[in-house]
């Protein structure tokens, strides 16, 4: 049974969780923050997260984007195969909601046209967006949009399989050392393992978008999620870099199947600011 | 310990400045990030002058989000200084006084903050709309066709902000890695 949706559908919803999604954190960034706000010992570093629980208050209120930086708009389109769009295309009526959004939501045009030319599109598009297929007929969209302070800590390892899970373990400290103050700690670790260099680093992507107080369905990888949180935050660098033990909130780790010869890495850094809004069509 | 400061901020208020003091900035400061800065090195390659005064010049690198109707600015929160790495040690040589940002700055920039008895001031990354309260105007200088990018100037008033880097090289985030290993 083919179910039909009008693109302008998702031009409207993409328009409104790109507002959502730099105004209002999700419940479990929000929870996080709190958390550690409540934790913290280090001075310097529980007068920072009073910063940010403050910076949050102020930007819904008074409706001010949490951070300036809103992002290059990242999608997750997931697709039922039973979905048939109609009214335009699926690509341009996406890219049409992140241009309403970041204009009418006051949001900052962050997007060169050509990485090497850079002169700025002046709406944020294009954006990035990933399609997936599904079964069924729903359509889930994801809203992501990635600031690059934290993007450009983000590090992709070509492993191999005898430097097994230790490597893992040392390449994932190597990404988060490496950013310390740069990715406005306290971070999201997002960890992509297997695949090939492409798939690794959208499985790490794809693991930022996940709730953080949701671990790994698999027994190895939720162990492995924990024991790198617990070594991140051992390495002091805290709030804003300043010291203190909330360095990161949550190490999200996906996986996939992987050739004979390798074990890619990728480590996709996001800082506190990790803005996902979720909706079903 | 905490200081209330006004701009310029001069060599001599430079000097008093301690990696790890709090302080609060008064007055005016310019804004440049990755593309203005560019522009600003290579009018300088041409033999142009600079469109900001920079003796004792504090520049924030930072780059808003769009002012709703009635506010000087948006959400306005520091940018990685480390992308402007490349550029700052000629400003500081030519009088600028400070720097805004945060993350890790290269020995190049420190070796320039010392000579020129500088300093480099952090502001809390993400917390653009906390920041932007401080803020209360803002004007285009030059380069509006660089949208977000553009060089502003800006009236704060008690912008807080941390010595990341005093004028004697001492560095904030140098010292808790060291006292992490």
């Amino acid at each position: 049974m083919i179910r039909t949706i009008a693109v302008e559908e998702v031009t409207r919803n993409i328009r409104e969780m790109c507002i959502e999604a730099n105004y209002y954190l999700s419940s479990d960034m929000k929870a996080a923050l709190d958390d550690a706000a409540r934790a913290e010992q280090a001075p310097l570093g529980k007068k920072i997260l009073g910063q940010l629980q403050e910076n949050l208050k102020i930007a819904g209120e008074e409706m001010i984007p949490i951070c300036q930086d809103t992002g290059m708009a990242v999608v997750f389109a997931e697709i039922g195969q039973d979905v048939h769009f109609e009214g335009g295309s699926l690509e341009d009526a996406i890219q049409e909601g992140v241009r309403q959004g970041y204009t009418e939501g006051f949001l900052r045009k962050s997007v060169v046209g050509d990485p090497l030319l850079r002169e700025n599109t002046r709406d944020n598009t294009p954006a990035v967006i990933h399609y997936q297929v599904t079964g069924g007929d729903k359509v889930t969209l994801t809203l992501a949009p990635k600031g690059f302070g934290s993007e450009n800590m983000s590090r992709i390892f070509m492993l191999k399989p005898a430097d097994g899970i230790e490597g893992v373990k040392d390449a994932i400290l190597t990404a988060v050392r490496d950013a310390g103050p740069n990715a406005c700690p306290p971070m999201v670790v997002g960890v992509g393992i297997g695949g090939t260099f492409e798939k690794c680093a959208l499985l790490a992507k794809q693991a930022l978008a996940r709730p953080v107080n949701e671990s790994s369905p698999l027994p190895h990888i939720r162990e492995l999620e924990q024991e790198m949180l617990d070594k991140i935050n051992a390495l002091g660098i805290g709030p804003g870099g300043l010291g203190g033990s909330t360095t990161a909130f949550a190490v999200n780790i996906n996986t996939y199947a992987t050739h004979i010869a390798g074990l890619p890495v990728a480590v996709n850094i996001c800082c506190h600011v990790n803005r996902h809004v979720v909706r079903e069509l | 310990m905490d200081r209330y400061l006004t701009t310029p901020i001069t060599e001599e208020i430079a000097q008093s400045l301690h990696a790890g003091d709090y302080v609060y900035i008064s007055g005016t400061i310019y804004v440049a990030r990755d593309a203005a800065h560019k522009r600003m090195a290579e009018a300088l390659e041409r033999g142009e002058g600079l469109p900001i005064p920079i003796q004792d010049a504090a520049i924030y690198y930072m780059g808003p989000s769009p002012a709703r109707d009635g506010r000087p600015i948006g959400s306005a929160g520091p940018t990685t200084a480390s992308r402007m790495d490349k550029y700052a040690p000629q400003l500081l040589d030519m009088g600028q006084r400070a720097m805004i940002g945060k993350g890790k700055r290269s020995q190049e920039v420190i070796d320039a903050i010392v000579r020129n008895r500088a300093v480099y001031f952090a502001a809390v990354g993400g917390a653009g709309a906390l920041l932007s309260k401080c803020i209360h105007k803002s004007d285009l200088v030059c380069y509006e066709d660089l949208g977000a990018e553009a060089i502003l100037r800006l009236e704060v008033k008690d912008f807080p902000v941390i010595v990341i880097i005093d004028s004697q090289g001492n560095n904030l985030y140098a010292k808790i890695q060291n006292s992490n290993k």
